[in-house]
């Protein structure tokens, strides 16, 4: 059996009072796309960003092809590691967010570029050869020497996912990234998820996309109150093949 | 309501538009504005016939002196007073407004404490401790607090008076700066930070790659206005007799008794100091602007041509 690169284990997180994920598993293995459904205020955002410690689960762990992230293992002790050596473990993990939150004074190329320059310590022109490809593969190599604010949002987006594909990361995660677009740049940013998701991307989405869901990915898993209600096979994801009540009734008002 | 919309597309010729072909348009014509302009301009040439006529100014003397070398060293002195004094104030308030920022209770308290004290206290208060320090502390020694102590200093060769205006100047700035710093952090969307670390950035590279160059863009003008000001304020180092300027000039007048030429002399380089800050924040604004060119209208002109 083989480790699988991206595994959640009993993340909890609260906010106050408020218990936001509760005690949430997840497996991906190498290649898999996991779209995470669910209404607002299910979870499913502060749970992927638990993902990469953006957000601080207060229980649990993740582990990244089993090297547990933020911590490191002595016998029954897990061990808080360094900024320097999360950011190290942080790369492994690609991230899209829903105001693509692209670098406001870099050029699309200059933010493509910005951390293989200065993370990885790639020479300018090794970088700025792969950015370009990159931008080619979503369709943006005419805009490299564009500022994010003459970008549309769709293109924002996309030029945010040649950004994150830049560290080559072994899983992408995406959080709601179509959520902020217009419904006419919701489709191009979708292809091209699913154009990676294609070739190999491992990828974790929160998305209100139930078409995206069924047609790409592989697993959907539905939460609710910041827990897992149903998991399962995506494909043909519909209100008869759901098995949970809760996950029909969300699919009859989305679908 | 569709009959209608339809009928006006349709071209049913409604009166409102007929004959509008002919018309042409009149602006207001704004005249108060333009007899508050001659007013102004009036007062304006009264001070400057005013100021060429006073014979008290006796422009020989001002003209004279201008560029002597005592001023010109004065001048030297002013500039290197404020550029060193802002420079450790931006600095440090980058530092500071860090401090003030961070999770850490210990560095927030401190930044307080800072921050109330150097608000708290007089320029020249300050300035005339700073530069008595040797009354208020024989010896400066490296060393653990109540322990030990491995090297030590006697302040009277540190604190010349021209340094204890350089870190009174610099400290108390710091005070302000640190706040406009971390007003303009807070301005700066927290994505950009959670981008940065998503793509395995470490805190202080994301502060320094993506946070500050964006911050930069906010406090540039308050830190050029706050600038000026201290290039003016550092006038009081006169009371420390540190040779800047100002006391270059009133050491000439002592002597000769022009005052007013010469004030005119040290009034004349303050205006040609701030003009040339100004000019520099312009430079430094348009600079940081960059990212904002309107890249559109060249497209539009493309597409017409």
């Amino acid at each position: 059996m083989t480790v699988p690169v991206l595994e959640a284990w009993n993340i909890t997180k609260r906010f106050g009072d408020d218990v936001a994920v509760d005690k949430v598993s997840l497996s991906v293995e190498a290649g898999t796309a996991v779209c995470i459904l669910g209404p607002s205020g299910a979870g499913k955002t502060t749970f992927i960003r638990c993902l990469n410690f953006l957000e601080r689960p207060d229980d649990g762990y993740v582990f990244i092809h089993g090297e547990t992230l933020g911590f490191t293992r002595v016998g029954d002790v897990f061990h808080e590691v360094s900024g320097r050596q999360l950011a190290r473990q942080r790369r492994l993990l690609g991230m899209v967010f829903q105001q693509f939150n692209l670098f406001d004074h870099m050029t699309a190329l200059e933010n493509v570029i910005e951390a293989p320059c200065k993370v990885l310590r790639k020479t300018r022109k090794e970088a700025v050869d792969m950015a370009m490809s990159l931008l080619e593969r979503v369709g943006l190599a005419n805009r490299a020497d564009h500022y994010p604010r003459e970008l549309s949002g769709g293109q924002q987006q996309r030029v945010a996912i040649a950004r994150a594909l830049a560290m080559q990361p072994h899983v992408l995660l995406c959080d709601e990234p179509t959520s902020a677009l217009d419904p006419e740049m919701v489709q191009e940013v979708l292809q091209v998820l699913g154009e990676l998701v294609a070739d190999g991307m491992t990828m974790v989405a929160v998305t209100h996309e139930v078409g995206f869901a069924r047609e790409v990915a592989h697993r959907f898993v539905f939460m609710e109150r910041g827990a897992v209600i149903e998991e399962g096979p995506a494909k043909n994801l519909t209100t008869t093949t759901a098995t949970q009540e809760r996950t029909r009734a969300f699919l009859q008002k989305v679908l | 309501m569709e009959e209608r919309s339809t009928g006006t597309a349709s071209g049913g010729a409604p009166a409102t538009t007929a004959g509008l072909d002919h018309t042409t348009r009149r602006m207001r014509r704004h005249v108060g504005t333009k007899i508050a302009g001659v007013l102004a301009a009036a007062i304006l040439a009264f001070i400057v016939q005013g100021l060429a006529r006073n014979g008290a100014i006796q422009w020989s003397v001002v003209s004279q002196y201008l560029f002597s070398e005592p001023v010109l060293t004065g001048v030297l002195r002013t500039l290197l007073i404020t550029v060193s004094a802002i420079a450790l104030a931006i600095v440090l308030g980058v530092i500071l407004a860090n401090m003030r920022l961070s999770s850490n209770g210990v560095l927030r308290a401190v930044n307080a404490v800072y921050v109330w004290f150097f608000r708290s206290v007089p320029l020249l208060v300050l300035l005339v401790l700073a530069y008595n320090f040797s009354l208020l502390y024989s010896h400066l020694s490296l060393g653990l607090p109540f322990g030990p102590s491995f090297v030590k200093f006697t302040t009277t060769d540190l604190t010349t008076a021209l340094t204890a205006a350089v870190f009174t100047f610099g400290l108390q700035q710091a005070a302000y700066t640190s706040e406009v710093v971390r007003a303009a952090i807070m301005s700066v969307p927290k994505g950009q930070v959670e981008a940065a670390e998503s793509l395995g950035m470490t805190y202080w590279s994301a502060m320094r790659r993506v946070v500050l160059p964006q911050a930069a863009r906010v406090a540039v003008p308050p830190i050029a206005n706050e600038t000026i000001n201290l290039c003016k304020a550092t006038s009081l180092v006169a009371f420390v007799s540190v040779p800047d300027l100002l006391y270059s000039v009133q050491e000439i007048y002592a002597r000769t008794f022009q005052v007013v030429p010469l004030l005119v002399v040290a009034t004349i380089w303050y205006a040609v100091i701030v003009s040339v800050m100004t000019l520099g924040q312009w430079q430094l604004e348009r600079r940081m602007q960059r990212n904002r060119r309107v890249r559109r209208s060249r497209v539009v002109m493309e597409d017409v041509s």
